[in-house]
């Protein structure tokens, strides 16, 4: 509760702060608190992710960014109540989605009835990997991490032929008007 | 680039430890929380961080840009490649039992062992990738 009430903290931070450097920093505090929170719920391999991508990695390329452009937000050009609007209905259709969903650690929901305990009982006799985690990920799932693996290559592919792309074309430019 | 020696020195003492976390979080991974892909933004952290300390040209000598890019995909074969030779192993495809026929829960093991490996090879080169694009930009 403490965790949360600190990540509602952070958030009114990040919405009301006009500097774009703390904006940063908030965010990555916003990503360590979410770790936490996912740490007492027992998903360390989650949380770690949270935590080295989240906070780490995302906050120095956020860093970078700024870098590259001014620190300081501009000033709004349009009155806020139609986005605010916006939100606050998407916020009330997702919290009545909640209402039906099952009661957090309930045994008795779908997801814990087809294959969940199939990979909890043979994990360890049918791939010797005591980390149920990892073997679901890469054995039970590998096709699904195969997949991912495959996002993460085209992602870097992809901001590599945008970022350099554009470099080139400037250097172009420059040598045309020269 | 200017010299600051703390952060320097500290950076120095850092680094070996953080690169053998990253290991650590990759080949304990079938034990302990983490894998493949933890451990690979971890490798890639450390990148960063020498980068940043030490200017992104030092970062490129030890870590030259072509290799990274070089890299990028070969975790993603790395990862087919194993699923192409459980293939030819006369198993299914990514059915990694077909690796080891006399004990079918060790070729599981060695099959997952395989595609972290990948997995790490993909994410750590991708990240630094995509951090050299940024910061070699310029303003």
């Amino acid at each position: 509760m403490a965790l949360l009430t600190l990540m509602a903290a952070v958030t009114i931070g990040v919405v009301r702060l006009r500097n774009l450097f703390a904006v940063v920093i908030l965010g990555s505090i916003y990503s360590f608190l979410m770790a936490s929170v996912l740490i007492v719920l027992d998903a360390v391999d989650v949380a770690m992710t949270e935590a080295s991508v989240g906070a780490g990695i995302s906050t120095v390329l956020m860093l970078g960014t700024l870098y590259l452009t001014k620190t300081e937000e501009a000033a709004p050009k349009h009155s806020p109540v139609l986005p605010l609007f916006v939100a606050v209905v998407t916020a009330s259709v997702l919290i009545y989605g909640t209402l039906d969903l099952p009661r957090f650690g309930e045994p008795n929901t779908a997801v814990h009835q087809n294959v969940a305990p199939r990979y909890l009982s043979k994990s360890i006799e049918e791939t010797t990997v005591p980390n149920v985690v990892t073997s679901v990920l890469a054995s039970y799932r590998g096709f699904d991490t195969l997949g991912e693996t495959t996002v993460i290559f085209t992602a870097g592919i992809g901001v590599l032929l945008l970022l350099k792309g554009r470099r080139k074309k400037a250097e172009n430019k420059t040598g045309d008007n020269a | 680039m200017r010299f600051d020696l703390i952060l320097r020195v500290t950076a120095k003492l850092l680094l070996p430890f953080i690169l053998l976390f990253a290991l650590y979080v990759q080949f304990h991974g079938d034990f302990g929380p983490g894998g493949g892909f933890q451990a690979g933004v971890i490798a890639a952290a450390m990148i960063i961080l020498y980068a940043i300390i030490f200017g992104l040209s030092a970062a490129k000598r030890v870590v030259p840009q072509g290799l990274v890019e070089t890299l990028v995909p070969m975790g993603v074969l790395i990862f087919a490649g194993v699923g192409i030779a459980t293939l030819f192993l006369g198993g299914n495809y990514l059915d990694y039992s077909a690796l080891n026929h006399d004990d079918p829960a060790h070729g599981q093991h060695l099959g997952i062992l395989l595609v972290e490996i990948g997995v790490f090879v993909t994410v750590s080169s991708t990240m630094t990738v995509i951090f050299y694009a940024f910061v070699g930009r310029g303003r």
